[in-house]
């Protein structure tokens, strides 16, 4: 395919749908796979048949829609009207031309002018539950891969590079490094052969961003890392996906092999002199191989352990090449950095955080699902107005960055979300996942329940790291029970700072945080939990225990 | 190679480029303590006790993986640092069964030594109390993994100085257990040689010679040094 | 302590421990009656006393490992101003603490019905034998201890060094080894 080619499959395509009657959308995400999305699918399909539209009307399978509480959710193209708690039965009523017919369905209908819907702005998940993200023509359609033909025919490589350092994009697994910079430090290598890999091992408890980004959208981070592998000057690109996630390592492989064959991809891209080889490494489960050096080596064929830095994957990374890593959100927003420019993209967002957040909402929350907000929003517009507030009873505190990160209270709500805020208030932006508590959660069991996290994930190379967070969690584990005193609660603390200070890796540094920041902001809980061996929030049952000691 | 000058807990001293900290503050020295570390194999900063400030430098540094530079002003040890290695002994005492009365290499063992240096005596946290077999299958050698601390010097002197790699490291976390070959007793081991170099470096009883009883076990660490500088100087005999 | 008006009270306490430490002690041979001279020697584990009695210094050998031993050294710590954990049993559970790595039901079997040669059953219910705790516990994670003298068992001059220090108002400079 070259780029005239890929113009002319646009407009073909565009065409195409523009003359269906309707393109009857059904998200095919995990979530609302999980409520029978596939089935009523092929109801739809059935009915298409059965009423005889084909070739009128079209039924295809997208990414995720965003709510995912209201789900299995019905997108009519044609009407712009989006349908929750969907069943097989009602796929008559979606396929049928007559208006009688389809008020059947008004019950189902969701606002799409609501906050939720209204107060995002995507640009990572612009195509997600949009798009077939099994069809190559869809992403085409939508504007797919020019990207890509504009860096190769206007862009030198370090244009490219220029373009990303100038529009601010920071890195969206957790940590924030200014990805331009990287870039930088890749391109500058002199070394023969250099890596593109993409760290899709999201494991955060709650976090399903990354994972809905490639089931609904592969292409997209495809394109952002041949982009990639063009700017830095590396061939070979690896996506290194969890073995959890099948349907997204289903699709990639799927879009892999249709980008191949388009000359997307692999040798001689859009019929010119650059190539670039993706290929998929699947993790088997290790929550530590999110961490770069863990990933590197496990890619490697080895032990998935991390090692000390520097030296910094892109001077020394995969095979001991220069390797770029990022993570999926980060390659997705790449596509849209080319196509629009790095002005367009730096004017959205915070001073110092650019760009937009991809956040997956879960816990007490009344819409839960996957939203994408400009850096900045407050707390209180993401989970009050796009969120919807919480079901019942009062907030008590949102936790973001999974095990790495903090719990922020009710006086926070107000503080904007971008990378250095969250960091100032003890938490950190973290890969997105958002667990919002209200009054019946209590703070100490949710540091009990991370920490527990981080010592089953602990690796077990380095010795605070691998039996710290067994001490850490022993202890948290007797507060709830009633078995613990003041002492333990001063050697909580002395084992928070040895782990932030002297362990390895990320994994280990950070696993004090949940209970860091819940002993800064609910030190109230603990010593309820420890003096008068009660639970403030009702939550462990322990006026039915004696303590013991 | 260049000469660089730093400064290590306020004395002047002077080691080659890409030497390390922990290597210059010992040629001076200053004893930073250590675990995981051994001269002549290859480090891998899993202890964490050699860990030393770095003016200038926000984290902690690990002496052993860290090169000189010139001007560099080291800490090796504050308070602090005093009290984070302090803490690291106590949970390995807390971590497996470490009970030195009962142990072949008691008096004669580093994280035994390392505790008493440090004036500890007594440990704040719970010992766990694991279950972990003793593999007595070989013919010369035993390995109890309840005094095992994951130092993995077996894993590395069998790999880079024995070259067979008989030994890795399984499973994760607290779970972590050196194994040999791929889980086979270690008397069932194809690749191991009896060389015995696992026993000598390790830290602690988890290597012993068979028929050792209590504190009688002692270790030889002079093999290691003479067979590494024998490789690099090409020295051989005959 | 009141130096003035009295000596020192000194007493001995065994938990689960093999009494390695108390021989230990009774090694300090001719030294004991210097000591003697110095503190009052109040209950010993061969002291036959209905109460524990109040005391300035207590040493603790053995590990808490039944119910006994839990109430005993509660009410020791109650009377007791300052107490030493003596010998690893009691600074760590030691061998005591070695059937921590099985459960308990599973070491009375082995000890009263698999080894058991003439009566054969585990003792229960009549009170005679205090009931094992789940786990043997380090003499610290059930009451406050003042002082930790590590060793299985310490030495005599250990002990000594130890005990002169303390009665001489000086608690820095100790320093023990496990094992």
């Amino acid at each position: 395919m070259t780029v005239e080619d890929l113009l002319e499959k646009q407009t073909e395509e565009t065409e195409r749908q523009a003359a269906l009657e309707n393109r009857i959308l059904c998200c095919t995400a995990a979530g609302c796979v999980s409520c029978g999305a596939d089935g009523i699918r092929g109801a739809i399909a059935g009915e298409i048949k059965a009423q005889g539209r084909e070739g009128k009307v079209e039924v295809c399978g997208t990414g995720c829609m965003g709510l995912c509480s209201q789900g299995p959710l019905v997108l009519s193209a044609a009407d712009r009207k989006l349908y929750g708690n969907v069943t097989a039965a009602d796929a008559a009523a979606l396929v049928s031309p007559n208006p009688i017919d389809r008020q059947a369905l008004a019950p189902r209908e969701i606002d799409l002018g609501a906050p939720f819907f209204i107060k995002q702005t995507k640009i990572v998940l612009a195509n997600s539950g949009r798009v077939d993200p099994e069809r190559l023509d869809d992403y085409i359609a939508a504007g797919g891969y020019q990207a890509l033909a504009k860096a190769l025919n206007e862009m030198t490589p370090k244009e490219t590079v220029e373009a990303v350092r100038k529009s601010g994009l920071r890195g969206r697994g957790g940590a924030g490094y200014p990805t331009g910079l990287k870039w930088e430090l890749v391109a500058k290598q002199a070394a023969p052969v250099k890596y593109v890999v993409c760290n899709a091992d999201e494991g955060d408890p709650g976090a399903f961003m990354d994972r809905s980004v490639l089931e609904g959208d592969p292409h997209r981070v495809l394109e952002g890392m041949a982009i990639a592998g063009y700017a830095v000057g590396a061939q070979q690109g690896y996506i290194y996906v969890r073995g959890e996630y099948g349907l997204a390592i289903q699709r990639l492989q799927t879009a892999i092999k249709q980008a191949e064959r388009e000359h997307l991809l692999g040798s001689r891209i859009l019929e010119q002199g650059f190539q670039f080889r993706i290929d998929l490494r699947i993790g088997a489960g290790a929550f530590v191989c999110g961490e770069e050096t863990a990933l590197i080596a496990s890619i490697e064929g080895k032990r998935g352990q991390p090692r000390q830095r520097p030296p910094y994957p892109p001077e020394s990374g995969l095979w001991g090449a220069p390797t770029l890593i990022n993570n999926v959100e980060t390659f997705a927003n790449i596509p849209a950095i080319v196509e629009k420019g790095a002005e367009w993209f730096s004017a959205i967002g915070t001073a110092n955080s650019k760009g937009t957040k991809v956040f997956a909402l879960a816990g007490k929350i009344v819409n839960t699902g996957l939203i994408e907000v400009p850096m900045g929003a407050t707390l209180r517009e993401i989970l009050f107005e796009i969120g919807g507030g919480i079901p019942s009873g009062k907030f008590k505190a949102a936790q973001t960055g999974g095990p790495s990160g903090g719990c922020i209270p009710e006086q926070f709500l107000d503080v904007p979300v971008d990378y250095e805020s969250l960091a100032r208030i003890g938490s950190i932006m973290g890969s997105g996942g958002l667990i919002v508590m209200d009054e019946t959660s209590c703070m100490v069991d949710v540091a009990r329940f991370f920490m527990e996290f981080c010592m089953e994930e602990s690796c077990g190379k380095c010795i605070p790291c691998r039996t710290g967070t067994v001490q850490m969690y022993d202890i948290l584990r007797r507060m709830t029970t009633g078995e613990a005193d003041e002492d333990d609660l001063a050697m909580l603390k002395g084992l928070s700072e040895l782990l932030r200070e002297t362990s390895l890796c990320g994994l280990g540094q950070t696993a004090p945080n949940p209970v860091v920041s819940t002993l800064k902001y609910f030190a109230g809980e603990y010593e309820a939990h420890i003096r008068d061996h009660r639970c403030p929030a009702g939550h462990c049952g322990l006026e039915a225990k004696e303590a013991t000691r | 190679m260049s000469v660089k000058t730093l400064e290590i807990d306020g004395k002047m001293v002077t080691g080659m480029a890409g030497e390390t900290i922990f290597s210059v503050a010992w040629e001076h020295g200053i004893h930073i303590p250590r675990l995981c570390h051994i001269g002549g194999i290859s480090d891998v900063g899993a202890c964490r006790l050699c860990m030393v400030e770095v003016e200038g430098q926000r984290k902690l540094q690990a002496a052993c993986l860290t090169q000189i530079e010139e001007g560099m002003v080291v800490r090796t040890d504050t308070p602090r640092l005093k009290a984070h290695r302090k803490l690291i002994v106590e949970l390995l005492m807390a971590e497996r069964n470490h009970i030195c009365a009962v142990c072949v290499a008691n008096g004669a063992c580093e994280l035994q030594e390392l505790a008493r240096s440090m004036g500890i005596d007594h440990v704040r946290l719970r010992y766990r109390f694991p279950v972990f077999p003793v593999d007595t299958s070989n013919e010369r050698f035993g390995m109890d993994h309840n005094r095992c601390v994951l130092c993995t010097r077996c894993v590395r002197v069998c790999d880079e100085v024995e070259g067979a790699h008989t030994w890795d490291v399984f499973g994760r976390g607290a779970g972590s257990r050196i194994i040999s070959d791929l889980g086979e007793p270690w008397g069932a081991s194809e690749s191991c040689t009896g060389c015995g170099k696992c026993v000598q470096v390790c830290p602690t009883g988890a290597l012993f010679d068979k028929g050792k009883t209590v504190a009688e076990m002692r270790k030889d660490r002079g093999f290691l040094k003479y067979i590494v500088t024998a490789r690099e100087k090409k020295q051989w005999i005959g | 302590m009141d130096r003035v008006s009295r000596r020192p009270r000194l007493s001995t306490v065994w938990l689960g421990g093999c009494s390695g430490c108390h021989m230990s002690f009774l090694d300090l041979d001719e030294r004991l009656i210097d000591l003697a001279g110095r503190v009052e020697l109040c209950a010993s584990p061969i002291t036959d006393y209905k109460e524990f009695p109040e005391t300035d210094i207590t040493l603790v050998e053995g590990a808490v490992a039944n119910l006994e031993h839990l109430e005993h050294i509660r009410v020791v710590r109650k009377r007791t101003k300052i107490l030493v954990s003596l010998g690893d049993c009691a600074v760590t559970g030691n061998v005591t603490a070695m059937r921590n790595m099985y459960g308990l039901e599973d070491v009375l079997t082995r000890a009263y019905r698999d080894t058991a040669a003439v009566v054969i059953g585990i003792p229960n219910g009549n009170g005679a034998v205090p009931r094992l705790l789940e786990r043997v516990r380090p003499v610290h994670e059930v009451v406050k201890v003042d002082h930790f003298l590590p060793g299985c068992p310490p030495s005599a001059d250990a002990i000594h060094a130890f005990l002169i220090e303390l009665l001489e108002g000086r608690t820095t400079a100790l320093q023990g080894r496990f094992g």
